[in-house]
């Protein structure tokens, strides 16, 4: 089926949406998306950032869809013509979407752990306003302790339902869900119960703002003064890749998270063990350094230039000097002692 | 035309070689001319002043030593956020955080706070940046005359959270000002 994004076409396959054939073809004109997340079955059509115009709805009926569609639930059509970034509407309807999930996320962003892998950072960054219409005060939660591992502050959250979606589909039973309805509507534990289960820890990678955080890092730095490193080790928890990002400040490493990937979806699941446990650099082979996209603020942090050591190139002998002229000037009646012998023979004066 | 003829910039000129006249040997018209222009300097303005009497007016824009604001209420501003070390172009800030503890409301303004906060004061290249980036209002530079005062280790250059922490009694004058305004 061929389908056009923003004038540029591609070939995809039936059942294909048209988040997934935008991010086939790559660049501007892939829609941002806070919720969908193609590892996980059933995410997306709620976050509606990734609202786009259809044109043209396919070949057999041409008709252009009246209303924007959530790009990511809605499949492609033969000869389907799509705009993105290219309509005026789209863009807006991205602002305005942008501005409604603002509403309620508190401006702590100095504060937040997630701040500069943040995709609502990002999303209101390139499609937000710097000012505010809203003047009401802002939802707030009580804090509540979701376990030793993990963070939960709820005031952050936009119920994206990923996380929910990640003890769904990766751990055996949930003990989390969304609780209340309407603007109470929050992510808890049924009455206070850790999550503990050994998969639970993807709910902090997969969370596009900070309302999950890992607790082993919070506040220990922040993501740009990391340096982030591919490593793996041999993990014996079954459904556990071990292949990991490891962020070190010095020789310590402080967080460990999964593989993301440019829209910043981890690569693989990685369990609580290799993520909390192995803070220990003896725990892991170090692969390399982790690339990110070009205007991602973690690369403020040069680590990928090597270090050397100085090495002044000049004659040799140069900063001890000849050695004829290395020779005891005053008191010449008295020898050097041993001590004096090798300082002047190594130029350590 | 020959090069040496030429003049490109238009200023250069024969140097003729030809003997001075009689007038011209005594040289006091020159003398005269020259006198002239010394004592023409008597009456123009003085460039330079009296420095310990009088002291030059600062630019509008002087920035000085830095301060880590307290808010009205004592509490400091300053969230570890790190976006001053991010900034600063000669990388004299460090900054460790740290968790508020639930008896320490009224010392800190957010959850989160610098521990450690240090700014080399060999590095610092006084440009403000930090300032700029600063999204909590919590580093100034202020107008202090009082620069980084000398001293013999390079330890002491680095200025911790008890220099650069606005006092307590300066964060109460600030409230009680706010309050008869």
């Amino acid at each position: 089926m061929k389908v056009t994004i923003d004038g540029q076409s591609i070939d995809v396959e039936p059942g294909t949406t048209i988040l997934q054939a935008a991010r086939k073809i790559g660049g501007e004109s892939v829609p941002p998306a806070m919720c969908y997340y193609s590892k996980l079955k059933g995410s997306g059509g709620k976050c509606r950032c990734c609202l786009v115009e259809v044109s043209k709805g396919s070949d057999a009926d041409p008709r252009p869809m009246p209303k924007l569609v959530a790009s990511c639930v809605t499949g492609c059509m033969d000869g389907m013509e799509v705009n993105s970034t290219a309509s005026e509407r789209v863009t807006d309807a991205r602002k305005a979407v942008t501005e409604f999930l603002l509403i309620n996320h508190p401006l702590d962003c100095p504060v937040c752990d997630q701040a500069g892998e943040c995709d609502l950072q990002n999303l209101s960054f390139k499609h937000g306003k710097s000012e505010t219409r809203f003047i009401e005060e802002k939802r707030t939660f009580e804090p509540e302790d979701i376990g030793p591992n993990i963070q939960l502050h709820m005031n952050r959250c936009i119920l994206c339902y990923r996380c929910v979606m990640v003890a769904d589909q990766l751990t055996d039973n949930r003990v989390h869900g969304v609780v209340d309805r309407g603007d109470h509507s929050n992510i808890s534990t049924c009455i206070s119960k850790a999550i503990t289960n050994e998969f639970s820890g993807n709910m902090i990678d997969v969370c596009p703002v900070g309302a999950l955080t890992d607790k082993t890092f919070r506040f220990k730095s922040r993501v740009w003064f990391n340096k982030p490193y591919n490593a793996h080790r041999d993990c014996k928890t079954p459904g556990c890749c071990g292949k990991t990002t490891v962020w070190m400040f010095g020789n310590e490493i402080q967080r460990v998270t999964g593989r993301k990937d440019e829209y910043h979806e981890v690569e693989d699941f990685i369990c609580n063990e290799c993520r909390f446990d192995h803070k220990d650099v003896k725990d892991w082979v170090i692969e390399g350094p982790r690339k990110f996209e070009k205007d991602s603020v973690i690369n403020q942090n040069n680590y990928t230039r090597k270090l050397d050591t100085v090495v002044i190139e000049t004659e040799t002998g140069i900063l001890k000097g000849r050695e004829q002229d290395r020779k005891k000037i005053s008191m010449r009646h008295k020898p050097l002692d041993a001590q004096e012998q090798t300082a002047f023979k190594e130029g350590n004066i | 035309m020959a090069l040496q003829t030429m003049s490109l910039s238009g200023r250069k000129k024969e140097v003729s070689n030809k003997k001075m006249t009689f007038l011209e040997r005594l040289y006091l018209w020159t003398i005269i001319k020259g006198m002239m222009i010394t004592i023409g300097h008597l009456f123009t303005r003085k460039v330079t002043i009296k420095y310990p009497e009088q002291v030059r007016e600062r630019s509008k824009v002087y920035r000085g030593q830095h301060l880590l604001k307290r808010d009205e209420q004592g509490r400091e501003n300053c969230t570890a956020c790190g976006l001053c070390a991010l900034s600063c172009p000669a990388e004299a800030i460090t900054m460790t955080a740290s968790e508020r503890k639930p008896s320490e409301k009224h010392l800190y303004r957010e959850e989160k706070y610098a521990s450690v906060y240090e700014i080399n004061m060999l590095r610092c290249i006084f440009c403000g940046l930090c300032e700029e980036a600063c999204p909590k209002d919590a580093i100034y530079l202020t107008e202090s005359k009082v620069l980084v005062p000398s001293q013999y280790d390079r330890e002491d250059f680095i200025f911790g959270k008890d220099k650069l922490v606005m006092p307590l009694t300066e964060a109460m004058k600030n409230a009680q000002l706010k309050n008869a305004n």
